[in-house]
């Protein structure tokens, strides 16, 4: 659906994407992920052709972005960071108006104006102007002019920006509804949002791809090996966690074996295991049948937080801004 | 055209839900309007005068009402011009709602045509209200109403050239207030290069006259229709739409 190759974009002095390809399947979620400034809206804005780009190609849907703009633009949902509104217009009437101008018109674009209303939740306040929207509704109108002609492709830019908890899961939910018609990507410095939301991951830092996998696979890539948490309760007696941790690495499989946390009544070990499942179930024999208690086996999943800190190699992605940035169209 | 339309409807729709377009009409009706009033009160004492000497000049509702007064409408049309189009691209571009008209399926011509369009009948409802007061030399006096329609159309001309060269203006900066006052700036040069061919005849004198507004708007005022004004009109509207046509996609290349 999405095909970017080489997709550079130069400014007067500083590279703001810098040969980046990847490619998205119909149907999929992508959570595009990357620190603030790493180029996120950028590559947005060119596959939206908002911008040309300096060099490279992008397609989506089949159409180029350089060549024919109006064919993707009519098959692209946008929502840029900060949700274009015209704030002395009332909500009904912007969504009118962004309808006609996708090329809706009649008694189809009342039905869409109003199915989207609905789907987005802002059918209570179609009459308001949208200034008096609070930042939470003033969203989700961003989110439902995007929707309204049905695109094919939505890209969002930082959907959940700016909400509260409540309305964040409202937006991830409604989003997650959308896939399979639409295929989406969104932009997000919030990690667990990706793990939530979305299928696919491409990580970019300082203009650069970093990595592009599915979520699970980034996980286990950034892992190499698999890691399970285990944690024994000694059986009235007392359990010296030496010993354990030596019969433990005899286990076939297991490479390291750490001790972790140790209490009265027990311990536990983080033990690393090379790839398949075999040294689990080996691991929870040797514990039963030595005559301890197998109180917790897991393995422990890697978060997208530390796959990122070790792909990028920075300090972590900062908090959500409490405030969205003013809206930066550069001159 | 259709996209233009609709971004033509919703500019008019912005203008008019908010206080610009109803303070634009109220301070062009009352300023027109005094206007109005002074040269008719003028108008009346002289011809009083004229009686009590005797003296039988004809007098000339057109030539001594109607044509001084459009004069004055140009010249006043300069003050409002700015405040019509300052804000067209500058505050899209400070809001970010060009984002969504830059990626919507619509070229960036039915873009501007649009929002210039939507300039041009705001003016248009400026010259009407200005109209109004003509009703009354018609209602009690016999006025020719050709020449006055032909110095409406120069008005209107010499308008949808200005706002234009302001549309233009208003796709630089995201500051109105900066979009304004340079487009006053330019308007006000535009209107002042007559002057030197008052004193002044070389070559460089007359490419300016002929590039002053209120050349062109001569003929029109004395009620004539001349070609070669309408076109000088037509030809500034085209490259004021052409120039923010270039400088819309200069913005996409640079941003």
């Amino acid at each position: 659906m999405i095909t970017v190759q080489e997709l550079t974009k130069r400014y007067a002095r500083t590279i703001a994407v810098d040969h980046i390809s990847f490619s998205v399947e119909k149907g999929q979620i992508v959570g595009f992920l990357g620190p603030n400034g790493a180029g996120k809206t950028t590559t947005m804005r060119m596959l939206t052709c908002f911008f040309p780009p300096s060099s490279g190609t992008a397609t989506v849907a089949g159409f180029d972005v350089l060549e024919q703009p109006l064919e993707v633009r009519r098959r692209i949902g946008y929502l840029p960071e900060t949700p274009p509104l015209y704030l002395e217009m009332e909500t009904v009437d912007y969504l009118r108006f962004v309808g006609r101008l996708k090329g809706l018109s009649g008694a189809e674009l009342e039905k869409r104006v109003d199915y989207v209303a609905d789907r987005c939740s802002v059918a209570d306040v179609k009459k308001k102007l949208m200034g008096k929207l609070s930042k939470g509704y003033r969203q989700r109108v961003g989110l439902a002019q995007a929707i309204i002609h049905n695109p094919e492709v939505l890209i969002l830019d930082e959907p959940t920006a700016g909400l509260d908890p409540k309305q964040i899961n409202e937006t991830r939910d409604l989003i997650k509804g959308l896939a399979g018609d639409h295929t989406i990507i969104l932009s997000t410095h919030i990690l667990p949002e990706v793990e939530q939301t979305c299928q696919q991951v491409i990580i970019i830092n300082k203009g650069r791809l970093v990595a592009t996998d599915s979520v699970e696979n980034l996980q286990a890539r950034a892992r190499g090996a698999e890691t399970i948490l285990l944690e024994i309760g000694a059986r009235g007696g007392e359990l010296l966690a030496p010993l354990v941790q030596e019969k433990l690495e005899r286990v076939t499989g297991v490479s390291r074996v750490r001790c972790k946390q140790q209490f009265d009544q027990g311990a536990v070990f983080e033990v690393e295991s090379d790839k398949g499942r075999l040294a689990r179930g080996d691991l929870a024999r040797l514990v039963v049948e030595s005559g301890w208690d197998l109180n917790e086996l897991r393995p422990a999943a890697m978060s997208l937080e530390e796959i990122f800190l070790q792909l990028t190699g920075s300090e972590p992605a900062p908090p959500p801004p409490a405030e969205v940035p003013a809206p930066e169209v550069q001159a | 055209m259709r996209s233009s339309w609709i971004i033509c409807r919703r500019e008019l729709h912005s203008y008019f839900s908010s206080p610009i377009a109803w303070l634009l009409l109220t301070m062009y009706s009352l300023i027109f309007g005094f206007f109005f009033w002074n040269y008719l009160a003028n108008f009346i004492v002289q011809g009083m005068e004229m009686q009590m000497m005797g003296q039988m000049t004809p007098m000339n509702i057109n030539e001594q009402i109607i044509r001084p007064l459009l004069a004055n409408t140009s010249f006043l049309s300069l003050f409002f011009i700015p405040m019509i189009t300052m804000r067209l691209f500058a505050e899209e571009k400070r809001s970010g709602t060009i984002e969504l008209l830059a990626t919507s399926p619509v070229r960036d011509i039915e873009i501007i045509v649009g929002k210039w369009l939507a300039a041009t009948i705001l003016y248009c409802w400026l010259l009407v209200f200005a109209g109004l007061n003509f009703s009354f030399l018609f209602r009690y006096g016999h006025p020719d109403w050709k020449p006055m329609m032909v110095g409406y159309l120069g008005l209107l001309l010499q308008g949808a050239a200005l706002l234009a060269i302001g549309t233009f203006i208003s796709t630089l900066t995201k500051n109105q207030i900066i979009a304004a006052a340079s487009t006053f700036g330019a308007c006000l040069l535009l209107w002042v290069f007559s002057w030197v061919s008052s004193y002044d005849s070389s070559t460089w004198a007359q490419v300016l006259s002929y590039m002053s507004v209120i050349t062109h708007f001569d003929a029109f005022d004395r009620g004539v229709l001349v070609s070669k004004d309408a076109i000088y009109y037509l030809s500034v509207i085209f490259l004021g739409l052409f120039f923010t046509a270039r400088s819309m996609e200069s913005l996409r290349w640079r941003s």
